[in-house]
């Protein structure tokens, strides 16, 4: 891979998820002013001192952006990090092992798909504690299910291949199989699913906190943000908007890197191109 | 599938072999109302199963045990779990979803009032994307790789990437609040008219219309180029059809199944979509009053609209399901 081959819009999506990353690691050291405290006047317009302005407790919302990109980020990453962990090991047990297994798996997995995700957390989250680790929790086993779906619909199609039937005969075991046969060969479908993935989890967050769900105040976060400043909408103040911005712009510098990911898979396979 | 053996169901295979679409039809909806049980149970049994207890939480840490044992007593929470899934189960089968435990009023009266103007707003905004997301599908796919084809996948890629409350408070700061076009808070009430009612709901719409469109728009694309790639589309080309025979002809019947999908698909993630857009635009509907019920923890309000939106999901996927085996011969004849 040179890297004169990437797209001039893969960079973009890479470079915004730099710039992203870059917040987060050294958010107190780039932030102006502290996570939650309160600097001026509620909503006070933005000027040189105050690039965004502040919010609706009169705290400035670029500082609370750059906090924010670490909350968010950690927290969506540590999500679709276990949530992949999950469905894929799922998966590929039930795609080598087969018969009781994969059907039990699979059966269960589909009764956890026919409830839609948001209208799934929201239930869930109903009954739980409010703690970080339980978000994370819910956030990733109702994504592993997709991850799960794509998992062993991939591992399928490799588990039937003569090297894997090879090792079989050798007498390796399932796990030898899973990480040595089935996993390297499948990882390239797998990354563009994880970015996808990714970008999902990232405004799934935003939308539980949105709805006061997610991670709870005082800590900033890009959804809750929106929620605090939701207020001065109706009085032709875009503070609530800004943050909204943010989420966008990571999704679809995530989404841009996804879509080149998958265009090379496809090209790679000699598939035909973006059919 | 299961296959009959011939002793077990005679009567069963006949039936299969006069009325076959009639019979894969049956079959798929006896399966979703399995599937619907199956998530029912998922839902009571699950909230059961999961660990805290609502009276504690619902009195606070200071509460004192005889306070949590005569709240139990009162919520009914003292009894066996299987009694109370059948008792609630019976009830929801009949429209009764018993009482909230925040306002002590009918599950039912509230469920009953704003699942009409949800399944209104969901409606009103499939009504207008469904044929834009096939009409920009096809348009994608005619000038495909060219200059309007790779227009519409960079805006459409920005689309699916927009969180649905952030689409909608961008249309209220513009359309509402500096150029005062539209109006909100989108309230509705009983007895409103028609047209109010749809100058009301125009933003929430306009929300929905782009939040789907572009997946609806993506996949329609993605539909379509699968079976113009085909072989059959080839021959066609090569034996000298017009382009225009051959879409008609050949094309269309074989794209019409996975469009019909790609809709139903939409339509039920529009089901889901109304959630945020109610909490933006405070609309009157089922998500607001499930978002209102997790935030106080009313756990009949919850079971009761996550069965209702569990429910709703289930059968539009089972009709795009049926709709896939109506158009498609080929999946009658499963192996």
């Amino acid at each position: 891979m040179r890297l004169r081959e990437i797209p001039i819009t893969a960079w973009v999506g890479i470079l915004g998820i730099a710039l992203a990353c870059f917040c987060a690691a050294f958010a107190p050291l780039i932030a102006p002013y502290g996570e939650t405290e309160v600097v001026g006047g509620v909503w006070q317009e933005a000027d040189a001192q105050f690039f965004f302005g502040l919010d609706n407790l009169g705290r400035d919302i670029l500082s609370r952006l750059i906090y924010g990109a670490r909350t968010t980020l950690s927290v969506a990453l540590a999500a679709t990090v276990i949530s992949f962990s999950l469905g894929i090991l799922l998966s590929f047990i039930a795609a080598v092992s087969g018969g009781l297994i994969d059907t039990v798996f699979s059966r269960f997995n589909d009764l956890m798909m026919s409830i839609p995700t948001l209208i799934f957390a929201l239930v869930v989250l109903a009954v739980l504690p409010q703690h970080l680790i339980v978000l994370i929790l819910v956030m990733a086993v109702l994504d592993s299910t997709r991850v799960y779906r794509l998992g062993r619909a991939v591992a399928l199609d490799v588990a039937v291949m003569e090297f894997v039937e090879a090792a079989r005969l050798r007498g390796e075991g399932t796990t030898w199989i899973i990480f040595r046969e089935i996993l390297p060969n499948t990882l390239s479908p797998l990354l563009a699913e994880f970015g996808l993935r990714f970008a999902f989890s990232i405004l799934f967050l935003s939308t539980l906190s949105f709805l006061g769900l997610g991670i709870q105040p005082p800590a900033a976060d890009w959804g809750g943000m929106v929620k605090d400043n939701k207020d001065g909408i109706i009085f032709g103040i875009s503070a609530a908007l800004v943050p909204g911005t943010a989420i966008a712009a990571l999704a679809i510098c995530v989404n841009l890197v996804v879509d080149w990911l998958l265009k090379r898979t496809s090209s790679l396979k000699g598939g035909r191109g973006d059919a | 599938m299961s296959n009959p053996t011939e002793t077990e169901s005679l009567p069963r295979q006949r039936f299969q072999e006069r009325f076959p679409l009639l019979a894969l039809v049956i079959e798929r909806i006896l399966l979703s109302l399995l599937l619907l049980v199956a998530v029912s149970m998922l839902i009571f049994g699950g909230v059961e199963a999961l660990p805290g207890d609502f009276a504690t939480t619902y009195l606070g840490q200071s509460a004192t045990p005889q306070a949590v044992a005569n709240i139990r007593a009162e919520l009914g929470l003292d009894r066996p779990v299987v009694t109370r899934y059948f008792e609630w189960l019976a009830g929801a089968v009949q429209g009764d979803f018993g009482t909230s435990w925040a306002s002590k009023n009918s599950v039912s009266e509230q469920v009953g009032n704003r699942l009409g103007n949800s399944l209104f707003l969901a409606g009103f905004a499939a009504v207008i994307s469904v044929p834009l997301a096939v009409g920009l599908g096809m348009l994608s796919v005619h000038f495909r790789n060219r200059m309007p084809d790779k227009i519409i996948n960079v805006i459409s890629l920005a689309a699916i990437s927009l969180p649905e409350f952030f689409i909608g408070y961008l249309l209220i700061l513009y359309f509402a609040v500096n150029f005062g076009i539209a109006t909100f808070p989108a309230t509705v009430y009983e007895g409103m008219g028609f047209i109010e009612r749809l100058k009301a709901i125009a933003l929430p719409t306009a929300t929905l219309v782009l939040v789907v469109l572009a997946h609806m728009m993506r996949m329609t694309r993605a539909a379509i180029l699968s079976v113009m790639s085909s072989a059959y589309m080839e021959t066609a080309e090569l034996k000298g059809l017009s382009a225009f025979r051959a879409i008609v002809k050949h094309a269309a019947p074989n794209a019409l199944a996975p469009i019909i999908n790609v809709v139903a698909l939409n339509l039920a993630y529009l089901v889901v979509g109304v959630v945020v857009v109610e909490v933006v635009f405070v609309y009157p509907g089922m998500g607001q009053y499930m978002v209102d019920a997790v935030t106080v923890r009313d756990m009949p309000v919850v079971q009761a609209c996550g069965l209702i939106f569990a429910a709703v999901y289930i059968f539009l996927n089972m009709l795009a399901d049926i709709l896939a085996i109506i158009a498609n011969p080929r999946l009658r004849h499963p192996r």
